[in-house]
């Protein structure tokens, strides 16, 4: 059965640091969820404390009800799984996952027989059946970090823990890793919590993101809602880049750049308080976003022009502020843009945020004549 | 030890050299021989002598001379003691090791300093602060002298004396790795379910018996070689609790080299073939490790 965790009112202070800082979290049966931030945010302190392995100085963590704390760890149900593998050297692989069966009390402890095929299975199961006598001293790191997840599997827990599991390893394996994680988590009946700090894989592998900031919680929700609906700018800028454009809206929703009069976006709420005529806002745009239109009386000027893989990077100097575009490489040729050259520039949908917490956040999109090509 | 996953320091080899290897460490030729003769000179030169010595007696004479019972005895009691002291300073040097590292407390660094006490002070010394305190007037001594245990003048003294000079040897060397020894490793067995003396037995002390048994076979070396401490602190009774280098300078003051020389090489081949056991036996627990 997997476990529903619930984190209520979780504060922990290290001197005067505050690590968290009234965390409530719920955590539903059976998903994998993400806790993303940068360093210092908190998500490892919180893992940890959801572990047992550290204790809030105020609040409870609840699994499946029950509180947590209380509890020995053999009763918890949690698995484990450190970023630099913590795999005990002196065992063998088959010994590192035999650990959490053979330090059972006599009582509750399987046969050798059952443990020798619990373990062979789950070594089947993390495809390292052949290393089962080779010692971790031996193992790729991507290796080490699967005996990493069988020896946390074996005791069949409800709740499997991650910290940075990937964070190790190069580009490639965590790749692999992380599919393989997300196909298992979901053969499996458990519910997984999955510490990160690579925006990437929130976005790709979990269910569900907890975006953690400065020790609370900036927003939770699907990787296509916080992607698409961030609450914060920090939310915005933490899950992938954005250009930051200063507008002065003008009439009908129109934003203007500010020191210019091109016309890049326009609100698509209309009649929202934030959309009045002359307030200043920060349009908050991705680079694939922006799109650039050769016109020798344009206010943009490129500045470089640079080939990245599949797309096309552009930086454009827009009444001194620079902004970068990014465009499928097939399409640049059709942009005759080079260095020097002049562009008018559209936001093809964008955001803003109130800055006195008055009203929500506002859409944008590009403005009715722009046409797109 | 506690870095399993780092690469061995870049080694030059001669064999390699011999056979037109190149390496980028320079100096192999000078290094490699000033080392082998200044070993020469400390080590070996003097031993072929001590062992040249004893072989003017002849088998007979030797086999004669060894098996007496004042030598047999002294042997009893030296490889006795200083198997008993290494042991009891493999215990509790593991424990005070343990406490240094694991523990804060005030004068922590006090301590630790004075785990280094009986390499600095004279054996001599060491030897009559231990007789007069275990003495059956003595602050110790006095404690357990009504149950009629005397400790001072006795093999129990000789013993206590080892082990004096043996526990920092232990200290030192289980230490450092205790200090490197990630805690992720104890937390990863505390989530498995392993309780405290589980996590001990099964986690901790697999990695530190290496460093143990090295200490451990330093502080039997040293007990075995001990001399300045014991004399003060035995009764030095022939077969009771003389100790073999004792033994060896008796020998001298009765102008007799040849014995002393003789008793002194049975010493040399026993210390070194202890000494190369408890080195295989590391092997043995090491290779398990890496393959």
């Amino acid at each position: 059965m997997a476990g529903h965790v619930s984190i209520r009112d979780v504060s922990r202070r290290f001197g005067a640091f505050t690590a968290l800082d009234a965390v409530s979290l719920d955590i539903p049966a059976g998903e994998l969820v993400a806790l993303l931030g940068p360093s210092g945010s908190g998500k490892t302190t919180l893992l940890r404390i959801i572990a047992g392995l550290d204790f809030p100085d105020t609040g409870q963590v609840l699994i499946n009800g029950e509180d947590n704390v209380a509890r020995h760890p053999r009763e918890r149900g949690v698995g484990f799984v450190f970023q630099h593998y913590a795999l005990f050297r002196h065992m063998t692989v088959a010994g590192n996952v035999a650990f959490g069966l053979q330090v059972r009390p006599r009582g509750l402890r399987p046969s050798k027989a059952e443990i020798k095929a619990r373990v062979a299975a789950l070594l089947d199961l993390v495809q390292l059946g052949w290393l089962a006598d080779r010692y971790p001293s031996e193992l790729s790191g991507g290796q080490r970090q699967r005996v990493a997840l069988a020896r946390a599997l074996a005791i069949e827990p409800r709740l499997l823990l991650l910290d940075e599991p990937f964070g190790a390893l190069d580009t490639k394996v965590r790749k692999e890793l992380g599919q393989w994680l997300r196909n298992l988590h979901h053969d499996q009946a458990i519910t997984s919590l999955l510490v990160t700090h690579d925006q990437e894989e929130a976005l790709e592998l979990a269910d569900r993101i907890v975006l953690m900031s400065q020790g609370r919680v900036e927003q939770i929700g699907t990787p296509a809602e916080l992607y698409t609906k961030p609450a914060s700018p920090f939310v915005l800028e933490f899950l992938g880049e954005a250009n930051r454009i200063a507008g002065v809206v003008g009439e009908g929703g129109l934003v203007r750049v500010a020191g210019t009069g091109d016309a890049v976006a326009q609100s698509i709420d209309p009649g929202h308080a934030l959309a009045a005529a002359g307030q200043a806002v920060t349009l908050y745009v991705r680079p694939h976003d922006l799109l650039l239109e050769a016109r020798a009386d344009g206010a943009a000027v490129v500045r470089s022009v640079k080939v990245a893989g599949a797309f096309a990077k552009i930086e454009v100097v827009l009444a001194d502020q620079v902004l970068t575009a990014l465009t499928p490489l097939h399409r640049l040729p059709s942009l005759h843009l080079q260095e020097g050259s002049r562009a008018r520039l559209v936001v093809a949908q964008g955001m803003s945020f109130p800055t006195q917490g008055a009203g929500g956040s506002l859409q944008f999109a590009a403005p009715r004549s722009f046409a797109m090509a | 030890m506690s870095l399993a996953d780092s690469r061995p320091a870049p080694a030059s080899s001669l064999w390699g050299r011999l056979r037109g290897q190149r390496s980028i460490l320079p100096g192999l030729g000078l290094s490699l021989g000033i080392t082998l003769f200044v070993l020469s000179l400390i080590v070996f030169l003097p031993t072929a002598a001590m062992v040249g010595d004893a072989a003017t007696l002849g088998v007979g004479g030797l086999v004669h001379l060894l098996a007496t019972p004042r030598v047999l005895g002294a042997f009893k009691v030296s490889l006795g003691c200083a198997a008993l002291a290494a042991l009891t300073s493999a215990i509790f040097g593991l424990l005070i090791a343990w406490v240094l590292v694991r523990t804060r407390f005030p004068g922590r660094r006090l301590a630790d300093a004075m785990v280094d006490l009986p390499f600095a002070l004279p054996t001599s010394v060491a030897g009559i602060a231990l007789s007069t305190l275990y003495a059956p007037n003595g602050w110790l001594g006095s404690l357990v002298a009504p149950y009629g245990i005397r400790i001072s003048f006795t093999v129990i003294g000789v013993y206590i004396a080892l082990t004096f000079v043996g526990l920092p040897f232990v200290v030192r060397s289980v230490q450092p790795v205790l200090q490197d020894m990630e805690a992720e490793q104890e937390e990863a067995a505390h989530m498995l379910g392993a309780g405290r003396l589980q996590i001990f037995s099964r986690v901790i002390f697999p990695a530190i018996l290496p460093s143990l048994t090295a200490g451990f076979a330093m502080a039997f070396a040293r007990g075995l070689g001990e001399y300045g401490s014991v004399i003060f602190i035995s009764s030095n009774r022939p077969g009771v609790s003389e100790i073999v280098p004792l033994l060896i300078v008796n020998q001298l003051e009765q102008f007799d080299f040849a014995g002393a020389a003789a008793i002194g090489t049975l010493m040399l081949i026993l210390s070194l073939a202890l000494l190369c056991g408890i080195m295989l036996l590391q092997r043995l627990v090491r290779s398990g490790r890496h393959g």
